[in-house]
């Protein structure tokens, strides 16, 4: 019983909302970059920039949401690189992606050593603070869990919420779908493919960035190399487990953390009977399974992969 | 803008691009260096120094460039049928683990029984790893990339609940590490006292064979077939889902024979950092080959005189040995923006 107690304690929740916050920021930038016909594989050194990035601007002074933006500059300059090798050139979006993934994250090391030579352990920073929302953070359960984080996970809702609206209910949102489905369509209303996928791209590679930077300035309060340690691979899996809309990907993201915020309280129960390692390998294992289960009806968006040359088709 | 075929150029103009490529690399990573406080020249020239400047320099690159050979290979192989195999570092560990399995005294036999049994046994270890995704995407339409990339996460925790628990070497101190292959299982080093070891020239013949495998033989035929256009080559009867089988049986078997040759030629045993990324570096390597498996020979070296010439500049001039892993980035997206202007030109309208 202890076991599924755990299910109904408020901690848990919160662990999990905040376990879920980076991916959900993630997650968003992949569906944007997707819903454009581009598949990002970038993310994963994305987010590691990112990370380094917000991280770094708050260490030499500077203050948290100006560390967020930073983030998101240098998330979306990687998604200027990603884009122009895979928009108007058409290169493989699969070779670009780990390319700009190993790019940005031996950048990212390389920047740490420079700039911090000699330190032994990880420098920390003062991190975002837990903000109760007065009121709603009251409700038992539900409310401390969505409503006693910290800023940047309010914000990683937000994102969900713009992302959502932009897509379907601005006409930049239908010419991003349409990018991502039928791109002659869009050429036809006389709107340029190649800015709109790019455009894509680069917001979609800002939302990575701040992904990571939630890790370290939210999550902890110091960057580590190899922190992101996956994520961004488990968020592509995300897309495609929430059919590529938003409000599904972002269940997918609750989900997928409480999962991981149990196994690591599941891990403590255990009392070292289980290897730990099972426990580790259950995020990935998860993140196949989910894929297998949705593979069959999964309706990736048509031009997703595919070049677009005007005047082609 | 758009792009536009072009006829193929004559050798020598089509030799500029890759050089182009290369220049620009030099001068993205001289802007790093001289952020670093460095001078660009005396750094590229200890790379050098530290890459080919010296028989022991020499030889410590064509140890580093053996394994990057294998998983060099094991992504052409794949990237040329279309098979996003990233998982060349998971297959790498998966060979080790059966290299250290077999090879630490279950098998009492001779050396020339004894070494071909546990390559033939970690190919095929490699090669099941990366049939789970092939069936996977053949089947499912689940895409590979990522279920291999998730692969390499679950593997490398497998390899440490081994090397914690069933492998963990008892004389070992308590560190995650197996015990020590016997003598029976090592590869002999190919100068006595040096660390070169006959695996570098198995990487060679295996280069060798993988090309008349894609030049010479119906299955290559098939594979570049799959590669090039999956529906076409279906039209004309290759059995598609067979052909990406076949080459991820191929892909995986080369990528564990890095694992194999790592542990029974160089290291001895079998630790969490056995490969410092070799599956990643793997993806560059193939691709500065143009996916040609005689090419991948050299571009391994190239890419692992980088590494092994950046590691001794680091000690000498202190910028960070993390400018290799850059230059090899680098190298990467500027060598696929070269091939395409081979083919394509540019035009603004």
């Amino acid at each position: 019983m202890e076991a599924l107690d755990i299910l109904l304690t408020a901690s848990f929740w919160v662990a999990a909302i905040r376990i879920a916050s980076p991916l959900i920021f993630a997650t968003m930038g992949e569906l944007i970059c997707e819903r454009a016909g581009v598949l990002n594989l970038g993310i994963e050194g994305i987010m590691t920039a990112g990370a380094f990035a917000g991280w770094f601007t708050v260490y030499a002074g500077g203050d948290l949401w100006t560390g967020v933006l930073v983030a998101a500059l240098a998330g979306a300059m990687f998604g200027l690189l990603h884009a122009t090798l895979t928009v108007p050139l058409g290169l493989s979006q699969h070779v670009v992606g780990i390319g700009v993934t190993l790019l940005a994250t031996s950048l990212t090391y390389f920047t740490y050593r420079l700039l911090l030579p000699e330190v032994t352990s990880p420098p920390k920073i003062e991190p975002f603070q837990p903000l109760a929302i007065p009121g709603l953070s009251s409700i038992p359960v539900v409310g401390e869990a969505l409503f006693t984080q910290t800023p940047l996970t309010y914000l990683a809702f937000l994102a969900v919420a713009l992302t959502a609206w932009v897509l379907y209910r601005t006409p930049l949102g239908l010419a991003i779908r349409a990018a991502g489905e039928n791109p002659s369509a869009v050429e036809a209303q006389g709107i340029s493919v190649t800015t709109i996928r790019m455009g894509a791209v680069m917001a979609g590679s800002a939302l990575m960035a701040v992904g990571g930077a939630f890790l370290t300035m939210s999550a902890f309060n110091s960057f580590f190399f190899e922190m992101i340690n996956g994520r961004g691979w488990i968020c592509i899996a995300l897309v495609v487990f929430g059919s590529w809309r938003p409000g599904k990907a972002l269940i997918g993201a609750i989900l997928f953390a409480a999962f991981d915020a149990y196994q690591v309280r599941l891990q403590q129960i255990t009392g070292g009977v289980v290897p730990y390692q099972i426990f580790l390998m259950m995020p990935y294992a998860l993140s196949i399974l989910a894929l297998i289960l949705v593979a069959r009806r999964a309706t990736y968006p048509k031009a997703l992969m595919i070049p677009y040359q005007k005047g082609e088709r | 803008m758009r792009l536009e075929p072009k006829p193929a150029p004559a050798l020598v103009v089509a030799l500029l691009y890759p050089i182009a490529a290369i220049v620009l690399t030099l001068a993205f990573t001289s802007l790093l260096v001289l952020a670093a406080g460095a001078s660009p020249f005396s750094v590229f020239y200890l790379v050098w120094r530290g890459a080919a400047g010296s028989q022991f320099a020499l030889l410590e690159t064509l140890t580093r460039a053996t394994p990057l050979i294998f998983t060099g290979l094991a992504v052409a192989v794949a990237f040329r049928a279309k098979l996003w195999n990233i998982g060349a570092e998971a297959q790498l560990y998966i060979g080790g683990v059966v290299t250290v399995v077999l090879g630490t005294g279950l098998l009492p036999l001779p050396s020339f029984l004894l070494i071909p049994i546990i390559m033939i046994a970690a190919m095929a270890a490699g090669a099941l790893l990366l049939l789970g995704p092939a069936v996977l995407k053949t089947r499912f339409g689940v895409d590979e990339v990522v279920t291999t990339l998730l692969l390499n996460f679950i593997v490398l925790l497998f390899v440490s609940m081994l090397l914690e628990g069933p492998l963990k070497d008892p004389m070992g101190l308590g560190w995650p590490q197996s015990s020590k292959v016997i003598a029976e299982a090592q590869l002999a080093r190919i100068i006595h006292g040096k660390r070169l070891h006959y695996g570098f020239a198995m990487a060679i013949v295996s280069a060798f064979i993988v090309w008349i495998v894609m030049k010479k033989t119906v299955l290559g035929y098939e594979m570049r077939a799959v590669g090039h256009n999956p529906q076409a080559a279906a039209y004309a009867g290759i059995p598609v889902n067979r052909v990406l089988m076949k080459t991820a049986l191929l892909s995986g078997g080369l990528a564990a024979l890095a694992g194999f040759c790592e542990v029974s030629g160089l290291k001895g045993n079998l630790t969490l950092d056995l490969s410092p990324g070799y599956g990643y570096s793997g993806i560059v390597v193939a691709m500065l080959a143009m996916l040609n498996p005689i090419g991948v020979v050299a571009s391994a070296i190239f890419v692992a005189g980088i590494f092994v010439g950046a590691d001794a500049m680091s000690r000498s001039a202190g910028v960070p040995s993390y400018i290799a892993d850059v230059m090899v980035a680098t190298a990467l997206l500027t060598m696929v923006v070269a091939i395409l202007f081979t083919r394509f030109r540019l035009r603004w309208k």
